[in-house]
């Protein structure tokens, strides 16, 4: 099945469906990938994966509200925040 | 054949190489282990083996082999959107453009006729996204992680834009050209991507109104029917899809231009200063700074001790370039390169460099450029935050057998 949907995906070119690698899953992966997608890839999240502090990740969904006026309510911050915080952040300098 | 296996081979054919790997796509070491993970190579409508960073927006960049070229094909050109609303062929059928603002008489509406109707200027100028190579940034910082091809050179094509200015009267106050495009964002808070230039550099004759890229119709992904070039300048100016230009007599003060795409006062020094845009803090990105890349050997490439070329490009403002260095030793040592022809101020130019007999083994291969005006490239990364204009020398490996 797995060649199957990756044949599919490939077929599709460049639709978002082609592109997508799926966010890990975790507490607030739902939320974090319906609400970022309205505007784009999850790509743009994998793709700064790494290196990104929690507080960095805290300044981009951030910079999504107040620069790029995403329509987020407060919780729904909160929740993509700690899971970007989770599962995408820096690993702490030994 | 089962059919899901039909299905593969059917896209394999479509989308060649079947294999996505980042060692295949010999994507820099120094990106972020994420970057490597998403990018791949795509084929597009009327595009072919870019690198995809991500899909929506669109932004895709130039593997470096294809900067042994002097001019990019259009369907090698890096593409780089901020917004996701594309607009279709469709919707640009009817494509018109105004010219209007505070800071003029009548405001008009001209038609593509219009614009051919104008003397016509030609210029192969490179085009850089501010960010280019943001992903070799260290440290890392947030962005589209570009590695090297978010750049390409083009002959562009079309009237000067200070021609298509004088279809209308500027009035004495006039400060700053605001530039729109056709693109949109899909949230109604998400500030539109306009971007406003010196009324200057709207009349510098190398500021022109493109309607034709390498002798054809610009590429849909760069901007059809029209984009604007603002020769020697960064990407960000180059409005693409361009459907309005307002003369204005205050500075534009929207988010793309007070907070994106500025840099630190002083970091960058600049031969026409931004004026209306310049704060105590920071200023504006503008002019290109002088830069160079190997394009062949590839980094991880075997090369043959009997002797190989390296060949690669030197770019800037526009000054040109005086001198192209390279070293076979990570830099210990340098030699000169050999230059192709200069092909215009704002062209890319050619270096080569030819090596003699030498032992097996591994070189670090780098290159480093010196403008006519004595500009060189950077010994240390000039850290800021959005990490522009990275012009750190760039070293490569090759293994000699």
């Amino acid at each position: 099945m797995r060649t199957f949907t990756v044949a599919l995906a490939l077929l599709a070119g460049h639709s978002a469906l082609a592109a997508d690698v799926p966010l890990k899953p975790g507490p607030g992966d739902d939320t974090t990938s319906a609400t970022c997608s309205a505007c784009h890839t999850s790509n743009y999240i994998i793709m700064n994966s790494g290196f990104l502090t929690p507080d960095g990740w805290k300044a981009e969904v951030t910079k999504m509200r107040v620069a790029f006026g995403a329509p987020i309510d407060d919780a729904t911050a909160a929740e993509i925040t700690a899971y970007l915080a989770k599962t995408y952040a820096a690993a702490p300098k030994p | 054949m089962r059919r899901r296996d039909m299905i593969a081979g059917a896209g394999a054919g479509l989308l060649a190489p079947a294999a996505f790997a980042a060692e295949t796509m010999r994507l820099p070491a120094e990106l972020p282990d994420g970057t490597r993970q998403i990018a791949r190579f795509v084929n597009l409508p009327d595009k072919r083996r870019l690198i995809e960073l991500t899909d929506r927006p669109p932004n895709y960049e130039t593997p470096i082999d294809v900067f042994t070229n002097m001019v990019t094909p259009n369907d090698r050109f890096f593409v780089r959107y901020h917004l996701p609303g594309i607009p279709t062929p469709e919707e640009l059928n009817n494509w018109s453009l105004t010219v209007g603002g505070n800071a003029i008489g009548k405001p008009v509406r001209l038609k593509m006729s219009d614009l051919l109707d104008l003397p016509s200027v030609e210029v192969l100028a490179v085009c850089q996204c501010a960010g280019n190579r943001r992903g070799l940034s260290e440290p890392h910082v947030a962005g589209v992680e570009w590695g090297d091809g978010a750049m390409g050179a083009a002959v562009w094509r079309g009237p000067a834009l200070r021609d298509v200015l004088k279809s209308v009267d500027i009035k004495p106050d006039a400060l700053e050209v605001v530039l729109g495009g056709a693109d949109k964002p899909v949230m109604e808070g998400t500030p539109a991507f306009r971007k406003s230039i010196p009324l200057e550099k709207a009349m510098d004759p190398n500021t022109i109104v493109a309607i034709s890229m390498n002798n054809a119709p610009l590429p849909l992904l760069n901007g059809y029917p029209a984009r604007l070039v603002i020769s020697g300048w960064v990407g960000t100016y180059w409005m693409k899809h361009l459907t309005s230009i307002e003369v204005s007599s205050t500075p534009l003060t929207n988010f793309w231009m007070k907070s994106a795409y500025r840099v630190p006062a002083g970091m960058f020094p600049v031969d026409h200063p931004f004026k209306s845009q310049v704060t105590e803090a920071n200023v504006p990105i503008t002019e290109i700074v002088v830069n160079s890349l190997i394009a062949d050997p590839l980094d991880g490439n075997e090369v043959d001790r009997a002797g190989f070329t390296i060949r690669g490009v030197a770019w800037d403002r526009g000054a040109g370039i005086n001198r192209v260095e390279v070293s076979l030793d990570g830099g210990r040592s340098w030699r000169d390169a050999l230059l192709g022809p200069p092909l215009g101020p704002f062209a890319y130019r050619r270096f080569s460099v030819a090596t003699d007999l030498m032992r097996p083994g591994t070189l670090q291969l780098v290159s480093r450029a010196t403008s006519n005006t004595g500009e060189k490239q950077v010994d240390r990364l000039k850290v800021n935050p959005a990490g522009y204009h990275n012009n750190l020398p760039r070293p490569i490996s090759v293994n000699v057998t």
